[in-house]
């Protein structure tokens, strides 16, 4: 089994390590460094627990998931884990807010990666449509929730809705 | 209730969830977050075949491989004796073992246990297993084990519970005999994988010789310390469980089983904590499944429409090693709760298979609610009377109660009637009729699904281990309220909703109260999340728990302060004394002398602020729905998209909205998956056939209409009047939705229900009315 060096930057921290070639991001990121939050579900890429956001080569962040990865390709790369989302005082990114004022969540087990694709769709003041970050949830399994909170977090991330479920 | 605490409305507001703060950061914690000193991996070699015998398990290899410690099969694993036992407490009657000893009986029946450094080293361990089986012709589907060899050689026949008698009784029969109108239905009902996105998970660690340690996935820690207790026949006191985070559960983790028996047992046998965590792959054709079964009803009606007999008969596929041998007896004791119907018999059969066993899964009577709303649909059109009307003329009503219907439960303040007539206020029934006429005029098929159930929740006292809660709450020195409940929260938002009450009734900041319960050296026993009970009884645990704390308070305060205790309140976390504005205090100087200077307590006095309260609610306090939901069926392509859904539920007093529609809503989105999406089949060797979520089809973000909800809240007779709100969704849900579509099709004939309704089976359905309809024309 070959193993390969890589160094990587995790929510602004710098990270050296040697890996084996099969070892996936999200395994690397759970097991090596400890970066728990980010949650393997499926690991055949369709239940999304595992995202992550990825830049490369001064690209912008983009939602990756960190099972169909393998940790090598993330040579050089700068990762975003759900513990780097929220601001360094404690405040909660404004994804992370949304999901809290209208039960975005219940087990959890699901969120951080359903918080990741939402940060990155909305990162560097970019302003989706609801349609957009819709079509992003479609690759997102929540077992608790049946998405109505999402759905609410969505309006409030792109203004089209009150928040809460003040409605009924 | 103590009249004295005011009521700070935090009870009924969406509260943040205060397990949000740490779950949407990353900083939850997991089964597979647990790390131990010197922690090994484990692994599962599974049996790739149905049935037979193995005839050779070659572990030469796979112990050669760098990095395996250990390969575990039965006859180690046997060495250590355990009685498995169902959620009941009672023995499994199947001849099971932790590891197959000698047979196996289903495709995923754990063979062999690889420990490793890591799991991808355990992984590969697996793989160089070499394991020969002498195959069988399984038996798969319930028809095959009526006919088919002894799933369990030696036993007597497949099947392995029966309740009643398959001949109607006289006295049912010349009932339906005699009716005007008498309506048949039958319905198949898919296995579903309950799927939680956290699949299972434990670690185990035997610290020393008489400690046990077990971090798990469940839905009760101290659930889990008293069956491992009672399987390994080792002091409780020993064990201590503790499940911080669950990934959710839906009754799938409701007790530990083979797997987890299992890896703690080699933890037992290697001394090293042990780590197991289910794949998808696993998890959805070897964890139990859920559901599969098959009933058929038939109800008499007079000419008005007015229930007079029914008879059931069900059959449930429990495969090889169900966590209990089970008829699902509960599908007929709930069936009719919620009407006035005078006679019913029932048949119910338990089937041993060469599949997967079945476990626990939201709402595991719900089959009721299937069949007889679909039915009540069914006789309306045949009777050719209005849905709704069928349903008003045999609703139980609030005027009708108590009244004691079907099988000898007796309701007192259920409220299925008025939960629909609250929802026919929101729902323009007959707006709707009219655009669904024209819209068939242009080849469109919408259709509407109104229905009505109750549910017993909250079930206390009368199954072993379905038990009261407790609530203990104190003041620390500090001012500061902590609550250590017996409860448990699998995304049910228990430390939310408990704080929320015990803010209340404790004159407190919710802020200021912080609750814990995940850990069987907290608290005491009870089932956690078992039978929508966290609420309502652990909400009554905490109700009046905090009611006995304020009281201390009062009492203390009015001895240091010379006051009478009536005259003192709690607001906000400050001590008040009516007419002595000047004498408010902060609630944190009557705690610090609580705990450091006994000797200004009243005489006699215990030292400390703490109150305990273990409730016992009443037997079974029963929620009410009614639900609507409104679809269009594409003729051309099968496909059922949900136009609106309105859910109208009683569940009493509402802590917080927001968890409560937030159950419901969960609940729903599984009740869509099990119409439309969800299928775990077997083929006719007893391979599962949806092994990845690109097979099994999970409800997504897309197949989720937005609910709205109405709630009525009428209080039960609990402490604090809630009712349980966990499975309701689940249970009302699919014949909501079945109804709907079958409204849709009502033009192309009755619909035969065999769940999922795929696009192809709803094109089938249309295909072969169409059919139909040419060779008439052609006669």
């Amino acid at each position: 089994m070959s193993e390969h060096r890589i160094e990587l930057t995790v929510n602004g921290r710098r990270h050296g390590a040697t890996v084996e070639a099969r070892t996936s991001l999200g395994e690397f990121l759970r097991e090596e460094l400890g970066y728990t939050g980010t949650h393997l579900a499926c690991e055949h890429g369709v239940c999304g627990a595992c995202t992550i956001m990825l830049a490369e080569n001064g690209n912008g962040g983009q939602a990756v998931r960190s099972c169909l990865m393998l940790a090598v390709q993330a040579d050089g790369a700068e990762v975003t884990t759900i513990e780097g989302l929220a601001e360094a005082d404690g405040s909660l990114h404004p994804v992370q807010q949304a999901l809290r004022d209208n039960y975005g969540l219940q087990c959890g087990f699901c969120t951080p990666g359903v918080a990741i694709t939402l940060a990155a769709l909305t990162a560097d003041g970019a302003r989706p449509e609801v349609e957009d970050l819709e079509a992003a949830m479609s690759g997102h399994i929540c077992r608790c929730t049946g998405y109505q909170g999402i759905r609410r977090a969505i309006r409030q991330l792109t203004g089209t809705a009150q928040p809460a479920g003040e409605h009924a | 209730m103590n009249a004295g605490v005011p009521f700070r409305r935090m009870v009924g507001k969406r509260a943040p969830r205060k397990e949000d703060a740490r779950l949407l950061t990353g900083r939850g914690q997991y089964t597979d977050d647990v790390r131990m000193p010197g922690m090994l991996h484990c692994v599962f070699v599974r049996s790739p075949v149905a049935r037979g015998m193995i005839t050779a398990l070659n572990l030469e290899a796979a112990r050669e491989l760098p990095g395996v410690h250990a390969i575990y099969t039965h006859a180690d694993i046997g060495q250590v004796p355990i009685q498995l036992m169902t959620f009941f407490f009672t023995p499994i009657a199947a001849p099971i073992s932790l590891l197959a000893n000698g047979r196996v009986a289903c495709v995923g029946d754990p063979v062999a246990l690889v420990i490793a450094e890591s799991r991808a080293i355990a992984e590969d361990a697996a793989a160089l297993v070499e394991l020969e089986i002498d195959e069988e012709v399984p038996v798969v589907t319930i028809s095959d084990a009526a006919r088919g060899a002894l799933v369990h050689p030696g036993t007597e026949s497949n099947c392995s519970q029966e309740m009643g008698a398959a001949e109607i009784p006289e006295a049912v029969q010349a009932i339906l005999d005699k009716a005007a109108h008498r309506v048949t239905k039958t319905i198949r009902h898919q296995r579903i994988a309950q799927s939680p996105m956290e699949a299972r998970a434990c670690v185990a660690s035997f610290d020393g010789a008489e400690e046990l340690t077990i971090h798990i996935s469940c839905q009760s820690p101290h659930f889990v310390a008293r069956y491992v207790s009672t399987v390994l026949g080792v002091p409780q006191e020993a064990i201590r469980v503790v499940a911080k985070d669950v990934g959710g559960a839906f009754g799938l983790k409701n007790m530990p089983w083979r797997e987890e028996m299992a890896v703690i047992v080699a933890a037992k046998l290697f001394r090293r904590p042990l780590k197991w965590i289910e794949d998808r792959f696993e998890s959805l054709t070897a964890s139990s499944h859920a559901r599969e079964q098959e009933i058929t009803l038939t109800a008499g009606f007079d000419a008005e429409g007015h229930l007079l007999a029914a008879h059931g008969d069900c059959s449930i596929n429990n495969g090889a090693w169900p966590m209990g041998e089970d008829c699902n007896i509960a599908v007929h004791m709930f069936m009719w709760p919620a009407y006035k119907l005078p006679a019913y018999s029932f048949h119910t059969r338990g089937w041993y298979t060469n599949t997967m066993g079945l476990g626990g899964y939201r709402g595991p009577w719900a089959l009721e609610s299937l069949i007889r709303e679909t039915l009540l649909d069914d006789a309306a059109r045949q009777i050719g009377i209005d849905p709704i009307e069928l349903r008003r003329r045999n609703l139980v009503r609030r005027e009708d109660q108590p009244m004691t219907t079907g099988m000898d439960i007796t309701v007192t303040d259920i409220t299925p009637y008025e939960c629909l007539e609250k929802l026919l206020s929101e729902v323009d029934v007959a707006a709707f009729r009219k655009e669904q006429a024209a819209a068939r005029k242009s080849g469109r098929y919408l259709g509407l699904g109104v229905t009505t159930y109750v549910e017993p929740t909250a079930v206390a006292g009368i199954m072993t281990p379905l038990t009261g809660e407790t609530a203990q709450v104190r003041i620390e020195a500090t001012g500061k309220v902590t609550a250590m409940l017996s409860t448990h929260s699998q995304g049910h938002g228990m430390a939310t909703t408990m704080a929320q009450v015990i803010a209340d009734r404790l004159g407190v900041a919710y802020d200021d109260v912080t609750v814990f319960d995940s850990d069987s050296a907290i608290g005491s026993y009870s089932p956690g999340a078992a039978g929508s009970r966290q609420g309502v009884i652990a909400g009554g645990a905490s109700w009046r728990a905090a009611e006995l704390l304020a009281d201390k308070v009062k009492r203390i305060a009015a001895h240091l302060y010379n006051a009478s205790p009536e005259t003192i309140t709690i607001e906000d976390g400050m001590i008040h004394i009516a007419g002595a504005p000047e004498m408010s205090r902060p609630l944190r100087e009557v705690a610090e002398i609580a705990h450091g200077e006994p000797f200004r307590l009243p005489e006699g006095m215990e030292t400390g602020l703490e109150a305990q309260y273990r409730y016992q609610p009443p037997p079974m306090t029963f929620t009410s729905a009614a639900h609507a939901c409104m679809v269009e069926v594409d003729p051309e392509t099968g496909f059922v998209s949900i136009k609106r859904w309105v859910s109208s539920e009683d569940c009493g007093t509402i802590i917080n909205p927001g968890i409560v529609e937030g159950q419901i809503a969960g609940g729903l989105a599984q009740a869509i998956g099990q119409v439309l999406l969800e299928e775990m089949p077997y083929d006719a060797h007893g391979n599962p056939l949806a092994a990845t979520f690109k097979d099994y089809l999970m409800p997504a973000y897309t197949d989720i209409p937005d609910f709205e909800y109405l709630h009525a809240n009428t209080p039960s007779q609990t402490i604090g009047g809630m009712r349980g709100v966990g499975e309701g969704g689940a249970i009302i849900g699919p014949p909501t939705l079945v109804n709907a579509i079958a409204d849709a099709l009502a033009p192309f004939g009755p619909l035969d229900v065999a769940l999922p309704l795929s696009p192809h089976r709803v094109l089938e359905h249309i295909e072969r009315a169409e059919a139909a309809v040419r060779l008439e024309e052609a006669i």
